[in-house]
């Protein structure tokens, strides 16, 4: 997957300022003075409308554009205090998925395609099916929906070394085409199943999990 | 079993629930012996810390007898131990550099969806202190449920009443925090706002660790005596020109740190005060930090502020000059409880600190209510209460 990288207005917004005087005095001075300051704002306006602005550093995820045609992308990034070898591990048994996936009821290997059986709003369930497209062992899995999935998405998950010792960045990238388009986004999110949430929650589960051996709840009995 | 819940702003009640479980693998299950309201339950009961729900168990400071324990607990059953307010999993990135307020794991995922907004980033779980810190369920119980029961408890030594040790779980280390954060060295004076028991055990450390002269600020005059008890020079704000008084106090220079044991519910009729309550009654969420303010302003140039109080929101009129101008430090945070309880455990064994001086009352859990109304009103006279579940009516 490739990520356009969005203009935005960072350079606008921290570029230099006009410095702004007005002429005291008589109302033709003061008159003088907006024609003055129109004159100095259509030049502080002016470079907004410069076609040319270079790609920032930042990943296209966090830019103000959040859809790419049809494709709503979310992504997130956590780092975890295990060595990346033993993360990637975790994941690739795809069967551990569930078990930090909130919204995840099952996922299963059957032949080259994953089934993942997935809670959708109002107690209904939708599997999506997928197949490996990259698979590079503790560095990244990505995966693409197959033709027949009731999900049209693609994602990956890739995993770096952390500097100074803290463990192993792990960055989970995901598109969609939101079923019944940028309404049932807004329905889901309303659900929280939206895939920005889930991610951020997910990844911090999957953090616990691997960290303590346990997913944190404050649940008082197992009944609860 | 039976619980403090909360049920409204100024409205706790002691009702039957259910017994907690281990529900994970290192939980252990404490039947408590005596617990404490602190001074933060304070913020819980006003209503100024926001996401508590009516039937939350509240109690952040308890200790007890191990009943039950996880395959993953290392305490064994009958251990008598005090359990830190602060829940840390010791193995996070914040955990291994002793930052045990900051752990990353031990607020529920979803709970940590309403402290990201708003602070930046998740803060970790406490028990019993409302949902931004995880909603869990507080120990002014019969029982509590804590997890990550090998890294938080600290076992306490046959021979030793549970008086002197039950605040090693909170104000103790937090008090004990408060004087390091203000980085004292001897020769200095350091000025401690607010005679609560936080405020008193940062005047007792402070005097611990050196500090030439504390002057301790209030207006309970019972609140005022229990330091001068611990060594303190005071000031009645009632009386006195605070800012006048800590100059002349300090031959003109001014303390060379100061500590916040106020908060976000600061007394008094100062007009800066007057509209930040104002504030905090129509809206949750809104700090009240006068004393902050006055710490600032007293402090001297190139001193150190220590912020042990608690906030949670926003605050304005902020003398953001002042800070800056005088090139002041300033340190806060939730205290890392673990980090101070087996040093301060020793301490107090060895009679150097005295840990039970500002306790004024001890009731039963089922009085529990009337233990907030009193210690929430009546300031002078109740410094410190003790809840004992298993104490007769």
């Amino acid at each position: 997957m490739s990520y356009i990288h969005p203009e935005d207005d960072r350079v606008a917004r921290h570029g230099p300022r006009a410095r702004r005087r007005y002429p005291r005095g008589t109302a033709a001075a003061l008159g003088v003075g907006l024609v003055l300051l129109g004159g100095l704002a259509a030049q502080q306006f002016a470079p907004r409308r410069m076609p040319h602005r270079p790609p920032d550093s930042a990943p296209g995820r966090t830019s103000r554009q959040s859809r790419y045609g049809d494709y709503a992308v979310t992504g997130r990034s956590v780092t975890i205090n295990k060595p990346r070898q033993e993360i990637y591990d975790f994941w690739r048994d795809f069967s551990n998925l569930a078990r930090f996936m909130e919204n995840v009821e099952s996922v299963h290997e059957a032949g080259d395609v994953t089934v993942w059986t997935i809670a959708a709003p109002a107690g209904r369930s939708v599997e999506v099916r997928t197949r490996i497209v990259q698979d590079r062992p503790g560095e990244e899995i990505a995966w693409r929906a197959t033709d027949d999935s009731e999900i049209d998405t693609e994602g990956k998950v890739m995993f770096r070394d952390a500097p100074g010792d803290r463990g192993t960045v792990v960055e989970a990238v995901i598109a969609y085409k939101p079923p019944m388009g940028e309404l049932g986004r807004l329905a889901a999110k309303l659900f929280q199943a939206e895939p920005a949430v889930q991610a951020r929650r997910d990844l911090k589960r999957l953090k616990m999990l691997l960290e303590t051996g346990e997913i944190a709840t404050n649940r008082n009995r197992t009944d609860s | 079993m039976r619980a403090l819940t909360y049920q409204g702003k100024h409205d706790v009640r002691v009702e039957t629930v259910p017994d907690p479980q281990i529900v994970n693998p290192r939980d252990a299950i404490i039947e408590i012996t005596a617990t404490a309201i602190c001074g933060s339950d304070l913020h819980l009961y006003d209503g100024v810390i926001p996401a508590v729900m009516p039937g939350d168990i509240l109690g952040h400071e308890f200790m007890g007898r191990v009943v039950e324990t996880g395959p993953g607990s290392t305490l064994e059953k009958g251990q008598r131990v005090v359990v830190p307010f602060t829940i840390s999993c010791g193995q996070c990135f914040h955990c291994a550099q002793q930052q045990f307020s900051a752990c990353d794991n031990s607020n529920p995922a979803e709970k940590q969806d309403l402290t990201e907004p708003l602070y930046g980033h998740p803060v970790s779980g406490l028990f019993g202190y409302s949902h931004l810190t995880g909603g869990y369920p507080g120990g002014q119980a019969e029982y509590v449920r804590v997890p990550f029961s090998d890294v938080g408890p600290i076992v306490i030594p046959d021979g030793m009443d549970d008086e002197e040790v039950l605040f090693l779980s909170d104000i103790l280390p937090t008090g004990w925090m408060a004087a390091e954060n203000a980085d004292i060295t001897e020769g200095d004076t350091v000025a401690v706002w607010g005679c609560g028991p936080v405020g008193l055990f940062a005047v007792q450390s402070a005097r611990v660790m050196g500090a030439h002269k504390v002057i301790a600020i209030d207006h309970y005059p019972n609140r005022l005596a229990l330091a001068r008890q611990m060594g303190a020079e005071v000031i009645d704000y009632t009386q006195t020109h605070v800012l006048e008084a800590l100059m002349e106090m300090t031959g003109g220079i001014g303390p060379d740190a100061v500590i916040d044991a106020v908060g976000m519910e600061s007394h008094g009729f100062a007009p800066d005060n007057m509209l930040d309550t104002i504030k905090q009654t129509v809206g949750m969420g809104a700090d009240a930090p006068h004393a902050l303010r006055m710490a600032i302003m007293a402090c001297r140039k190139g001193g150190r502020i220590s912020m042990p109080g608690v906030y949670g929101g926003m605050a304005d009129k902020f003398p953001l000059g002042a800070l800056m101008e005088k090139g002041l430090q300033l340190r806060t945070g939730q205290t890392h409880v673990q980090r101070y309880t087996s040093d301060l455990l020793r301490r107090i064994q060895e009679g150097e600190l005295d840990t039970t001086f500002m306790i004024s009352h001890r009731l039963p859990l089922e009085e529990a209510a009337r233990g907030y109304a009193n210690f929430a009103n009546n300031q002078n006279d109740w410094t410190k209460v003790v809840l004992k579940p298993g104490m007769a009516a």
